[in-house]
């Protein structure tokens, strides 16, 4: 029997592991639950474009011109009127008490002005939340604009000239457009980054802290086979997940697939490899499983913020990309975002990929130096 | 041939020196108690010789293998039992065995965990957790998967700590049949029954040995002389007796007093004011292992200060 490795003892190691799991139903729910959670929570509920925001109308004229610029402002789905007929103060009241996010007054001299190619209506929004008003805010210029040139083209005599400039274009300001196409593949990345790094590392220095450690170097288990043991596991558990998030994608988001699916497999099993032994290197450091818990949020807030998947990574200064680059989840966001949306082939990516493989030959070397044989 | 045989083993961590210049030696086939009090060392030197420390200083061999180089080689033929249960308690009782047997590679894996099962008497209950186990079944549990694969020299940290007695003495009558069978033991433990129990008995305080030998001879080497009193209001005397040199200590055992000290002529001069008390019985003692790990104990805090 060879004291360095036995596919015996790794096999002793892994039924083990695997029965561990089995048996520890929180682990089981959050290796299921937080993927499906995440990706309905990301790709539902947190838009970074939302429509049908709750609206009061003060409406102090009544014409065409501004029954044309009230239909036309609920029908760009930004604005719904849930109250109308109100006067200034009562519809500024429902704004401070945050039952309206946007209050859309039409002064008594509406249609004049807008005869005069300048339509004057009011439109408040409640910024405290800039992302949720900030499309809106930007459309409804031209959205009334529009609405006022429609109704004047059925009146020839008056000047068409003024309302050139109505075609504005909002998306504009939301360079990597941030929509659910963007953000699933980038969701595949911090599941995986979130659900593995966490749940080896503790899975490991639990064996520290319970004491089942000293036992398990008493007994003839190397290094290597503890390790391969740990990691091989969490390998499935991530291969489960990936396939959770892409079938999530494909049928809720309906997400398109542009790229190679070979290609994007090998990318995520890379990466999947960089994060356990992370896992594993952070497990060799930490001595509660409460340490390890909280080393991993060290590292993941920063990668969240860095990588590009929260903030567009061309739009952040200098050093800051360059920080990006200490995390993983920046390269495989380049490789699987590439991949998925854009077709990108193996030369396109082949930098980012190169990158993860150094994430592993370092953490390996890092895992591997810091277990030790004793307890020392 | 020795089963252990080790040198000046020495450990510090960080600066406190836990375990200093230690040397033991085990014969093959004995069964040596290993004593001290809570935070000696105790457990600190049986991972140095298992392998799962390693020495700042000293050297020797295990089972005829080098202490440093061969660490290896010496767990695969140890059985070493942890002071707290390491098995795992979310496995069930078989479960946990045919791991060991497959970390052992002792095939067929299914004939050696159904026989320790039998062994064990816990054949009906081997699918349930570990973890739900009482302790005593917990110890027995442990010892069993610790000598599956036959080690020929068992290491034990306190195995019977909380266990209650009828179950502390299975426990001890199975050891005894295990030593019969030519395994060599070392066992720490700080109950008194237990180490009347070993062929030979090692006492280490705050890392240093002390004694080393068979009880006669541990307590011959302390060099006490013990007068037992008994009769009423004892207490009362308690005072004055200490404040004489002539007595190193006092302990009350039941009704009675366990006097002693080192010089014969001045613990009789000490006693010698109670002799009036006709109500008071004063008779020479043996020495027993209590008295000599009380004393143990209080030179070496003194040494401590
Ligand atoms: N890994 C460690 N790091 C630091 N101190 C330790 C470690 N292990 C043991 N000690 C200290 O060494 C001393 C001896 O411990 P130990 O060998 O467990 O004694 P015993 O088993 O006799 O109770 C104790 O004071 C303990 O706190
Ligand atoms: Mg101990």
């Amino acid at each position: 029997m060879s004291s360095v490795f036995s596919l015996q003892r790794l096999f002793a190691m892994l039924i083990k592991e695997f029965i561990q799991m089995r048996r520890d139903r929180i682990t089981f729910a959050m290796m299921l639950g937080i993927p499906l959670i995440q990706l309905v929570l990301f790709g539902y509920a947190i838009n970074n474009d939302p429509r049908g925001l709750p609206t009061a109308l003060v409406a102090l004229a009544n014409d065409p011109y501004s029954r044309a610029a009230i239909t036309a402002l609920e029908n760009s789905q930004y604005f719904k009127f849930t109250a109308t007929g109100l006067s200034p103060s009562e519809a500024r009241t429902l704004m401070r008490k945050g039952d309206v996010t946007f209050v859309v007054t039409i002064p008594s001299d509406f249609a004049k002005q807008a005869e005069a190619g300048r339509p004057n209506a009011l439109i408040e929004a409640d910024a405290t939340d800039p992302a949720a008003s900030g499309a809106a805010v930007a459309s409804a210029p031209v959205i009334i604009e529009r609405a006022v040139a429609s109704v004047k083209e059925k009146n020839p005599s008056l000047k068409q000239d003024l309302l050139r400039s109505s075609t504005i274009i909002h998306r504009k300001y939301n360079p990597e457009g941030i929509t659910q196409y963007n953000i699933v593949p980038g969701l595949l990345g911090v599941i995986l980054q979130l659900t593995l790094v966490m749940m080896t590392s503790i899975s490991l220095t639990r064996e520290t802290e319970r004491g089942t450690m000293e036992n398990l170097l008493a007994m003839p288990a190397s290094p290597f086979e503890i390790m391969c043991g740990k990691v091989l596991p969490y390998l499935v558990v991530g291969a489960v997940q990936v396939a959770v998030v892409l079938t999530a994608g494909r049928i809720l988001f309906h997400i398109p697939f542009q790229g190679d699916l070979t290609l994007l497999i090998g990318a995520i099993l890379v990466f999947v490899v960089a994060l356990i032994l992370l896992g594993y290197f952070i497990s060799t450091i930490a001595r509660t499983q409460m340490q390890a818990m909280q080393m991993t949020f060290f590292f993941f807030l920063p990668s969240l913020l860095l990588s590009g998947f929260m903030f567009p990574y061309a739009g952040m200064p200098g050093w800051a990309q360059e920080l990006g680059e200490i995390f993983p989840l920046t390269h495989f966001l380049r490789v699987v975002r590439a991949v998925m949306l854009k077709g990108a082939d193996w030369s396109e990516v082949s930098s980012s990929v190169y990158a993860l493989f150094v994430f592993v030959g370092v953490l390996l070397i890092l895992a591997l130096k810091r277990f030790k044989r004793t307890l020392d | 041939m020795n089963a252990i045989e080790v040198t000046g083993l020495t450990k510090r961590f960080g600066q406190k020196l836990v375990v200093n210049n230690v040397s033991l030696k085990v014969k093959s086939g004995e069964i040596v108690g290993f004593l001290g009090p809570n935070g000696s060392g105790k457990t600190t030197s049986i991972r140095m010789m298992c392998g799962l420390l390693k020495p700042d200083n000293g050297h020797g061999q295990v089972l005829g293998y080098d202490l440093i180089k061969d660490r290896l080689r010496i767990k695969s033929q140890v059985g070493y039992m942890t002071q707290k249960f390491s098995f795992y308690e979310d496995l069930t009782i078989e479960e946990n065995l045919s791991f060991v047997a497959r970390l052992y590679n002792l095939a067929p894996i299914k004939k050696h965990t159904t026989e320790t099962l039998e062994k064990l008497g816990l054949l009906s209950r081997r699918k349930q957790l570990a973890g739900e186990l009482s302790g005593g079944w917990k110890q027995r549990l442990a010892l069993a998967a610790c000598t599956m694969h036959k080690p020929k020299l068992l290491l034990l940290d306190e195995p019977t700590a909380g266990v209650d007695p009828k179950a502390r003495r299975d426990f001890w009558e199975e050891i005894h049949r295990l030593a019969a069978d030519g395994m060599t033991v070392l066992v720490s433990t700080h109950y008194m029954d237990e180490a009347e129990r070993c062929h030979r008995i090692t006492y280490i305080s705050y890392g240093n040995l002390l004694a080393d030998g068979s009880l006669h001879d541990v307590i011959a080497s302390a060099g006490l002389h013990t007068y037992t009193l008994t009769g009423p209001d004892l207490e009362g005397f308690i005072p004055a007796l200490q404040a004489d040199d002539g007595v190193q200590q006092i302990a009350p055992f039941g009704n009675a007093l366990h006097v002693t000290g080192t010089d014969p002529q001045a613990l009789k001069r000490a006693l010698k004011p109670l002799e009036q008390h006709n109500d008071i019985r004063i008779e020479q003692a043996e020495t027993n292992l209590e008295d000599v790990f009380i004393k143990f104990m209080s030179d070496s805090t003194d040494n401590m200060q």
